[in-house]
């Protein structure tokens, strides 16, 4: 590891931090209802958006009409995204003539934007065209980002209210979500990357003549509006590349200062969303525990990724190389500090993008984000389905804590009895269910090729089970197969937790708070902080443990006793 | 009932006005925005020779030519550096066909430059991400420039402050050094 890689890590956690505060504070106003800053230009706009949907902004929702429009949005979503692809050869803005997606990859494609998955199964530049990347992907971007967001603000009002069915309403969430929050960071952000040099065009792609002619004399550069979609991919943890490199591509991430900001943005929403959760408790306390409990996972994290990709391939040591680091699938302008801190973040957040190709990090480097993947997207996790994931690692663990002392569990106030209990376990245990049954039957069924291919089906469940949409991409996954048993697996992983999220929410709601007694459990300390963190870890790492010891560990093992030697 | 249909006609409506507003108007105001502020940039920062398109300054080319600097290793399908199909080469890199590989490519170094005793540089013999790495290490570009000298019949010393211009011009703070190659080989060519 050298200072510099150290420095620039530390560098973008405190710029991280900086954050925080205002864009949560910020965030917390907008989901009360404060208009502040944009309101001249905003509000006028959400509320005719109100009139011509039909919205009464001010009739809220038990939690099953919270769920069915969600559900309902999210199925039109998925619905138009498949029409878009399958008819994108007779749309406009397709000057390459990009035929009509296959019915197994739209499908795939589908689910996985609409559940903020942004899984790809195909190859951006060589697929789909502009009208597609713009009104299907870009616009999933927003909205399942939008009502990711949502969920979690309607968790927080079943653990703020008291003695009502109501958690507020689905629309306005979701609208405010995007005017408000989504979409002038985008628009910001998108600017800045085109500064740059990431493009923004809807040309047709560029031929030109090379420099030195070899057996191809020319060279087709791919155009397109990848910035608009870029800025938000990131912003809203989706992670979907305009390319089929993603955030390695030079178009879409051209710079070291684009890497930094696109890094930022990885984590921006989900870190500032624990203050926001923290303001609308009314304990700002709370929030900050929260955070510094992902901190605690994450930090190490990065330290070990870095380091396992900053050392000596001992393979290669007796080669006469200038230097000896992993610089297979990183880019020279990212680095390796700047590709493993990258690999951390997109896999502890749910957002998936990558700018080095994860396939090539080496056994440990790789074992990292497949173990963040593991812990349920609950460090950090997607913008709003993070925070509501951690919410149920508390919950358990407040559980667990009252089952050591005898004490009925309360948090913030209320009860946690056993119906919370069990709608918790459905959506924590769910989503190991389908990761480990799925790698089985993929295992079973298609011939692997050693301990590596094995970590390829685990490490492609995990990601699309758990909504995040890395993948080790020597897989060959644009297979009917893998097309429509992942399109499911990524439905589930999303719309399946959901339900219990809601039906917290909808239980909590209803409930008396009780006054802080000298017995409560309080959840803003460091020792509480430490056994949520076991707990995470417990849950999370053990379920997965035989699987990752027959994948990454054993070819770290293998990989270093054969070159022992060396 | 009537609930229900209610609600599925307001997800309809909203559905179809956030793709007007995010897939339409947004990506618009954007594109207008960026060819109004920084057209070079949003339309791919092309390069011209005489007149003529030849190449953008992020996206990297093949060079095989003993009188150019040589990029890293493209692993794109089909051909190397085939900017229709960004990729890496996603080979495990504890595996032994990551060694014969590399073996290969320090081959192919050598092979250019018989008489160098330069260690080898890693960015030349490890694939990029993309497959279109424009850049290398200034270390990689130092160590073209005796094969580059000899196949050009220029001294060593010209061409190596050529790169140290381009190391100067192009100062980092974040990431690696490195110096872009196409814009590093155009230069060249200049050179009499």
């Amino acid at each position: 590891m050298t200072l510099t890689g150290i420095g620039q890590i530390l560098f973008y956690l405190f710029i991280l931090l900086l954050c925080v505060k205002p864009l949560g504070w910020y965030m917390a106003k907008v989901y009360r209802g404060k208009y502040i800053g944009l309101k001249f230009l905003l509000h006028p706009l959400e509320k005719w958006i109100y009139r011509f949907c039909n919205i009464r902004p001010h009739q809220e929702m038990h939690w099953q009409q919270y769920l069915f429009a969600f559900l309902f949005f999210n199925l039109f979503g998925l619905l138009l995204v498949y029409a878009l692809q399958r008819l994108q050869f007779y749309l406009p803005l397709n000057p390459q003539a990009f035929p009509n997606v296959p019915p197994d990859l739209a499908f795939n494609t589908a689910a996985s934007f609409i559940t903020n998955t942004d899984w790809q199964a195909y190859s951006g530049e060589s697929t789909l065209s502009y009208f597609t990347q713009t009104t299907a992907l870009t616009v999933q971007n927003f909205l399942s980002a939008a009502s990711g967001m949502a969920l979690l603000i309607a968790f927080i009002r079943g653990i703020t209210r008291q003695n009502t069915k109501d958690i507020g309403n689905f629309w306005v969430d979701t609208i405010r979500g995007i005017l408000y929050i989504l979409l002038p960071l985008a628009l910001a952000f998108s600017i800045i990357l085109t500064s740059q040099g990431v493009i923004q065009n809807y040309k047709p792609y560029e031929k030109i003549h090379l420099l030195q002619p070899t057996t191809q004399t020319e060279q087709i550069i791919p155009m397109g509006p990848a910035a608009s979609q870029i800025a938000i991919k990131q912003l809203g943890t989706n992670g979907g590349g305009f390319f089929a490199a993603n955030s390695a591509h030079p178009f879409e991430n051209p710079t070291s200062t684009t890497n930094f900001l696109e890094m930022l943005a990885l984590l921006l929403i989900p870190a500032a969303l624990c203050y926001t959760y923290g303001a609308l408790v009314k304990d700002k306390r709370q929030g900050w525990a929260i955070l510094l409990a992902m901190l605690l996972i994450f930090i190490p994290c990065a330290g070990l990724d870095y380091y396992a990709e900053q050392s000596k391939n001992p393979q290669l040591t007796s080669l006469n190389l200038h230097t000896n680091k992993n610089m297979e699938g990183k880019e020279i302008r990212i680095g390796v500090a700047n590709s493993s801190l990258w690999a951390t973040a997109t896999t502890a957040s749910s957002n998936g993008s990558v700018n080095a190709m994860l396939d090539s990090f080496t056994p440990l480097g790789g074992l990292i984000p497949l173990i963040l993947l593991h812990l349920g997207g609950a460090i950090f996790g997607g913008v709003g389905s993070g925070l509501y994931q951690m919410l149920l690692m508390i919950i358990i663990t407040v559980f667990v804590a009252g089952l050591m002392v005898g004490r009925t569990p309360e948090y913030l106030g209320k009860k946690i009895e056993p119906f919370e209990m069990k709608m918790a376990c459905c959506a924590v245990l769910i989503t190991p269910f389908i990761v480990l049954l799925l790698t089985a039957i993929t295992t079973l069924t298609t011939s692997i090729t050693g301990t590596h291919g094995f970590t390829q089906i685990l490490y492609t469940f995990s990601s699309m089970v758990n909504n995040n949409g890395s993948s080790l991409q020597g897989l060959d996954v644009n297979t009917p197969f893998y097309n429509v048993l992942g399109g499911i697996a990524m439905l589930i992983g999303r719309f399946w937790i959901a339900i219990p999220i809601l039906a917290i929410a909808g239980s909590l709601s209803q409930k008396k708070n009780i006054p802080a007694t000298s017995g409560t459990l309080p959840t803003h300390t460091l020792l509480f902080i430490l056994l949520l963190i076991s707990i995470i870890i417990a849950l999370g790492a053990l379920t997965f443990f035989p699987a990752l010891a027959l994948g990454p560990i054993v070819e770290h093992l293998l990989f270093w006793g054969n070159n022992a030697h060396q | 009932m009537s609930n229900i249909l209610q609600m599925i006609k307001t997800a309809l409506l909203l559905l179809i006005l956030m793709t007007l507003f995010t897939g339409v108007i947004y990506p618009g105001v954007v594109t207008l925005l960026a060819q109004t502020f920084f057209p070079k940039q949003a339309n791919g920062s092309l390069l011209y020779l005489n007149n003529q398109k030849i190449g953008s300054k992020l996206i990297g080319q093949l060079f095989t030519d003993p009188k150019y600097f040589w990029g890293r290793p493209s692993a794109t399908p089909h051909f190397p550096y085939n900017a229709l199909s960004s990729s890496g080469s996603n080979i495990a890199t504890a595996s032994t066909l990551f060694l014969t590989i590399v073996k290969k490519r320090i081959d192919t170094l050598k092979q250019a430059d018989h008489e160098t005793q330069l260690p080898i540089p890693l960015d030349l013999v490890t694939a990029s991400g993309s497959g279109l790495d424009p850049h290398i290490t200034s270390y990689a570009a130092f160590f073209q420039v005796h094969r580059i000298a000899k196949a050009r019949h220029i001294s060593e010393q010209k061409i190596l402050s050529l790169v140290q211009d381009q190391i100067k011009k192009h100062k980092v703070i974040l990431g690696e050094s490195r110096i872009n190659v196409l814009e590093l080989n155009l230069k060249l060519d200049e050179v009499k």
